[in-house]
């Protein structure tokens, strides 16, 4: 076959059938993989809940409700087992961390004590900073009562140990876990 | 030159990353880890393959002045089929890669081979140097990953095999180490081509 010459009417068919062919077979997988994508979300959320607040039977994300915080509203998932609060999982941020926003998901019990927490993303220096996703840093948050011990590191008075060499990163990571005991404090009991 | 020819000069002769030098913001970006290097190997190898394809099948229909247009609109379509379908299925992967995914489409490589081969040879010709240039390219990575992931984090493929605490070589995961350990490479893979 002849190759088409570059006359204007052959370029602008040319053209438009590509981009008509290309964006009806983009439509069409954006509908097969929608439905797979809100599940995986869904379900890595559901898996970060589970890590963070003691076993439930009810499905957190339909009970989300959302509080108040310096930094926009947070979404909060209750988890109840046979309908009595167990714990809220909270996921909060910080814009401290070394490089972009900190996102963690924190379980609150329904004393107002941590339960757990668990880095959900985070673009903090590897090796370094993101060394907080590892048990030895979240651990130490751990059953805290923030009421009663200051949510810092040592060296601020606090009572949480920083990664070596990235201060920057626990300082944030304890800001994250504040502001969610905070707004929960404030607007989150119920 | 035979098909054989076609295909295994992707991997050596004509190796993207470690001869021509081309696609080097991913290779230096993503391949942290070995993982990282082989997901982003293979997602490349994909869309080289389709994109491959198709340029060589609609090469005449398409006239010389519009070329590149319609080429850079058929590898984005396909970036961003694999885009969805990573997202969809290895959700954990697609946030390693990140922004690197959206970024195949102006992969150099990619655009490379559509011009100077796809446009200009039939289409199994095409597929064989789309799989063979994207697997070299994948195997340049996965290399480059698994090294800085060894030196760096102790680790291959996520199986840590030094204690938890143990003191690696971190620059190695930080970019300049991506830096180092491409230039070694490129300096050994430039000796044994002198040498045969």
């Amino acid at each position: 076959m002849a190759k088409k010459e570059s006359s204007f009417k052959n370029m602008v068919i040319t053209l438009l059938v590509v981009t008509v062919l290309a964006s009806s077979a983009l439509a069409y997988i954006n509908e097969l993989t929608k439905g797979p994508i809100e599940e995986a979300k869904l379900k890595a959320k559901l898996e970060a809940i589970g890590k963070v607040v003691p076993e439930f039977n009810n499905n957190p994300s339909e009970e989300m409700y959302t509080i108040q915080s310096d930094l926009g509203e947070l979404e909060c998932y209750p988890a109840k087992q046979s309908d009595k609060l167990v714990g809220t999982a909270i996921s909060t941020l910080t814009k401290l961390g070394f490089s972009g926003t900190i996102r963690i998901m924190v379980g609150i019990s329904p004393e107002g004590k941590i339960i757990n927490s668990v880095v959900l993303e985070h673009s903090e220096t590897p090796g370094l900073g993101s060394k907080m996703t590892q048990a030895k840093f979240k651990d130490q948050f751990k059953n805290l009562d923030p009421a009663k011990e200051e949510l810092k590191v040592t060296k601020d008075g606090g009572v949480i140990d920083a990664i070596t060499a990235s201060t920057i990163t626990s300082r944030a990571y304890c800001d994250a876990v504040q502001r969610a005991y905070n707004a929960y404090r404030k607007g989150g009991l119920k | 030159m035979n098909q054989w020819q076609n295909f295994s000069k992707g991997f050596f002769k004509e190796n993207g990353v470690f001869v021509l030098l081309l696609g080097m913001c991913p290779t230096l970006g993503v391949t942290s880890s070995a993982i990282n290097g082989l997901g982003m190997g293979l997602a490349t190898t994909f869309v080289l393959v389709m994109s491959n394809v198709v340029i060589s099948l609609i090469k005449n229909l398409v006239p010389d002045k519009v070329r590149i247009p319609v080429f850079i609109v058929v590898i984005a379509s396909f970036v961003t089929i694999v885009q969805m379908t990573m997202e969809a299925f290895v959700p954990a992967l697609f946030k390693a890669l990140g922004v690197f995914i959206p970024l195949i489409v102006v992969n150099c490589i990619i655009l490379g081979r559509a011009e100077a081969f796809a446009s200009k040879n039939n289409v199994l010709s095409s597929l064989l140097d789309g799989l063979g240039i994207g697997l070299g390219f994948a195997m340049a990575l996965t290399m480059l990953g698994s090294i800085r992931e060894i030196l760096g984090n102790g680790s291959l493929f996520n199986f840590k095999f030094v204690p938890e605490d143990a003191s690696t070589m971190l620059v190695f995961v930080l970019s300049p180490g991506a830096f180092i350990v491409l230039g070694y490479l490129i300096a050994l893979v430039n000796r044994i081509r002198k040498v045969s």
